[in-house]
């Protein structure tokens, strides 16, 4: 049974006791404020955003997965679908005319809760002219300067001390920027993540660091590669605080980024948020799904889907099935369009083989 | 008892040094472990501790004496077996730590030391201005007072590394960066190859010019999934969009007895990535010119430096424009009859091949690739066209080497050209060695490279 529903800190209600007499409790600080007052209080309105930017990137996330079965798409490609909450939530709190952003391979997502076009992502997907990368990243390297989205990384964990960098320049610039740098439960494991918790706290980094756990790295579970699976207490030892957060709640992701935001904001360097949320889909397109069972992914979908979840509250606030099922279809609309587009740009010029390997030789 | 205090070596390879100052003076009594004086290399200064107890008998060396040979005798001390230890307190209080130098560098712990070697001088650059004003400077000030000349001309540049603020660069290549820029452009990183070449290759992605140094290039090995990876791919991944203006920079290749983990030449690994730029300098001149150039270059620069060449003085034009082109190669000395083709340390052996070869009526074109990605092809073809043979020198491994590129170029785009076989004078294709005379034995030396010229010349 996936974690997801739960977060994990509020079982064991010794550790509450252990925190009130430990002198580094400020470290519990960010969660203990969570756990008081966990959800964002959205306006209609807000939540009708959130549901829709949560729709979109599902919607899109399934058409990719039919034009990776028809062979439009190439090579890897990881879905999004299950954890829309995590990437919605978190990049509502941004501001996005300061804030960077930098993740893994999982990006579609991301990107689109960043607001960029369906199209240059698809294009891209499809390995276009058009792509947002000219075709020449894919799935996994895709970037967006102008947005403050840094990739789009390929290698495991990379992306952690990239970002440090990215927070490293707001701070060297004083621009009050903060960046979040988001990476899995597999990535957690990797050294570099530990290097660069060391540092960013040292130098008291504007960043927040998000481990999306979707309880799989590839086909390993996270307790069957992680000695501490509550990875929101990983940054202890480095006097990051932790946050443990259910990233299948879209509200509560983003009543924590909130938090975590002013907490770094405020000068005091790095937080470490935890957001349990699962992925219905594989690892990848190629994944052959043997280390769960289908009666896992379906509880999570029946009693825990973050788009249901949302829906059900717009409905409780008075929302028609009539006007969802407008916005579901507009948005299947958005991203059939995404799809021609994709399909039917052309392929890069030969000569953009040998462009951009240098910037100013070539 | 007398005993001679000889001047120490301070490294492996330190031939002299100057004596700075004393901080016992004759009749004192002094207590092993007391410090006896400072040296200083052209590295560090460093404290001299007693080693024996007694009386400071004579100082024969006066303090502010320069090039002082390893093992002269600087002073004699009068042995005192009852009394010594008693007096050793008092001993202390006379060298008060106020006075010690406040340079971190005097705890420096003993590095490799340059020997001071008469390399014959590289012909006048072509980039430098014909009949501008020159200094004499070491390879080391020349990449400090490039580093100096970029910050203050560019806000966003700064340099992150081990050691490289408080204690002034393991190698003390960025002495006094700290005093001039402070601690928010000169930082020092926990050791952390790994997580802070990511750092400093995101903050060149978030708009900062980064130099990052690496206290040896063998230490990079951690981190060079940021240096391939993430810092040569992203601007071709990116379709053009995100650039990652960075420099790499640390000493590569042999230094001196310092094993096979620490002596080892990347440059063919970086010079094989595609985004990557790579230069290795082996003059002040260029080392100075083109390190400006690199810390101005929109793209990822590795700059592979060379311990044994940093104490080598060379002159160097005055003034903050001395800039050097990336891609362009240097004839260090002109010849008719073969090219030696070669970069870094392998210049200055080149040159002394060349010295030897002259005596026996062999002209030898010497060429000092400068960057090796990318490699400047046209100079290479250009004298092999004129000499028609051509000898390459790398220290480094020889498989799958700078040479074996150099040499499929030859053969690809100057086959007509060729009056020879091209030949490659590389390290021996082992592990380094420790041990003095299995060292020399595995590193390329002049008089290897001239048996190389001679096969090449048919003059065996």
């Amino acid at each position: 049974m996936p974690r997801a529903a739960q977060p994990k800190s509020a079982k064991p209600k010794q550790a509450e006791a252990e925190a009130a007499s430990d002198p580094d409790f400020e470290l519990r600080s960010l969660q203990t404020a969570h756990a008081k007052s966990p959800r964002y209080k959205a306006t209609r309105d807000e939540l009708i955003g959130f549901y829709e930017q949560m729709l979109l990137i599902r919607r899109f996330e399934e058409k990719a997965g039919q034009l990776y079965g028809l062979g439009l798409i190439g090579g890897f490609c990881h879905l999004y679908i299950g954890q829309e909450a995590v990437a919605v939530g978190l990049q509502s709190a941004l501001d996005q005319e300061r804030d960077s952003v930098i993740t893994g391979y999982r990006d579609h997502g991301h990107m689109l809760a960043y607001g960029l076009d369906p199209k240059i992502i698809m294009a891209e997907l499809t390995g276009r002219q058009a792509g947002i990368s000219k075709g020449k990243g894919g799935s996994m390297h895709m970037f967006s300067t102008e947005k403050r989205f840094y990739g789009g990384h390929g290698i495991v964990g990379a992306q952690v001390p990239l970002g440090a960098g990215l927070a490293f320049a707001h701070k060297y610039r004083g621009d009050g920027g903060v960046c979040i740098a988001y990476f899995g439960d597999g990535a957690a494991n990797q050294g570099q993540v530990y290097e660069t918790f060391n540092m960013a706290s040292l130098w008291k980094l504007p960043i927040i660091f998000v481990v999306e756990d979707n309880q799989y790295a590839m086909g390993t579970a996270s307790k069957r590669s992680s000695a501490e699976t509550h990875f929101h207490r990983r940054g202890t030892a480095f006097r990051i605080p932790g946050m443990d957060v259910n990233g299948m709640d879209v509200l509560e992701v983003r009543q924590a980024a909130e938090l975590a935001l002013a907490h770094v904001r405020g000068g005091n360097g790095p937080v470490l948020m935890e957001l349990n949320t699962y992925r219905y889909r594989g690892h990848s397109m190629s994944d052959p799904a043997k280390y769960r069972t289908r009666a896992e992914v379906d509880d999570v979908r029946e009693h825990n889907d973050p788009i249901e979840r949302a829906k059900k509250e717009l409905i409780e606030l008075g929302e028609s099935e009539e006007s969802l099922k407008a916005l579901d279809k507009r948005i299947r609309g958005v991203v059939g369009e995404a799809a021609d587009f994709a399909e039917s740009s052309p392929e890069p010029e030969l000569a953009e083989l040998y462009t951009d390997v240098l910037v100013e030789r070539g | 008892m007398a005993t001679e205090i000889k001047m120490p070596a301070l490294s492996p390879t330190m031939e002299e040094g100057t004596l700075t100052r004393w901080l016992v003076k004759e009749g004192d009594e002094v207590a092993s472990g007391d410090i006896l004086a400072e040296i200083e290399t052209d590295k560090a200064t460093m404290e001299f501790e007693a080693v024996d107890e007694g009386t400071i008998g004579a100082i024969m060396v006066p303090e502010g004496t320069q090039n002082v040979k390893v093992g002269t005798v600087i002073a004699v001390l009068e042995g005192d077996d009852s009394e010594a230890p008693a007096q050793a307190g008092a001993s202390k209080e006379k060298s008060p730590p106020a006075e010690a130098p406040a340079s971190a560098g005097a705890q420096a712990p003993p590095e490799p030391e340059i020997a001071r070697d008469e390399k014959p001088a590289p012909a006048p650059s072509a980039d430098a201005p014909q009949g501008g004003a020159t200094s004499t400077m070491t390879v080391r000030e020349a990449l400090r007072d490039a580093m100096a000349e970029e910050m203050r001309a560019d806000p966003r540049v700064f340099v992150m590394g081990e050691e490289v603020a408080q204690y002034q660069g393991a190698y003390k290549v960025t002495q006094g960066l700290l005093e001039e820029f402070g601690d928010t452009r000169v930082i020092d990183t926990p050791i952390t190859e790994y997580g802070f070449a990511g750092i400093g290759t995101g903050a060149a992605m978030g708009g900062l010019r980064p130099i990052v140094e690496f206290m040896t290039f063998n230490f990079a090995m951690q981190a060079i999934d940021h240096i391939v990876n993430s810092a040569a791919k992203t601007h071709y991944m990116s379709g053009g969009q995100m650039r990652c203006p960075v420099v790499f920079r640390g000493p590569n290749g042999a230094a001196s007895r310092v094993g096979a983990q620490h002596s080892q030449n990347y440059a063919p690994w970086y010079a094989s990535v595609p985004g990557l730029v790579v230069i290795a300098p082996y003059s002040a001149d260029d080392a100075k010119g083109l390190l400006k150039a690199a810390i101005r270059s929109e793209d990822p620069v590795v700059f592979l430096e060379n311990e044994l060449v940093y104490g080598r003085s060379f002159e160097v034009p005055e003034g903050d424009d001395h800039i050097v082109p990336i891609g362009k190669a240097r004839v260090v000395r002109e010849g008719r009859d073969v090219t030696i083709v070669t970069y870094s340390i392998g210049v200055g052996i080149s040159l002394e091949a060349a010295q030897a070869l002259a005596g026996e009526g062999i002209e030898a074109e010497v060429i000092d690739l400068r960057t090796l990605r990318p490699l400047d092809r046209e100079a290479i073809l250009a004298s092999l066209a004129k000499t028609n043979r051509m000898v390459v020198a790398e220290e480094g491994w020889p498989t799958c080497s700078i040479a074996s590129e150099v040499i499929a170029l030859c053969m690809e785009q100057g086959f007509d050209d060729l009056d020879a076989p091209v030949m490659r004078v590389c390290n021996e294709d082992v592990p380094l060695p420790y041990a003095a005379n299995l060292e020399k034995a595995a590193l390329i030396d002049a008089a290897r490279i001239a048996e190389a010229v001679r096969k090449v010349c048919y003059r065996t």
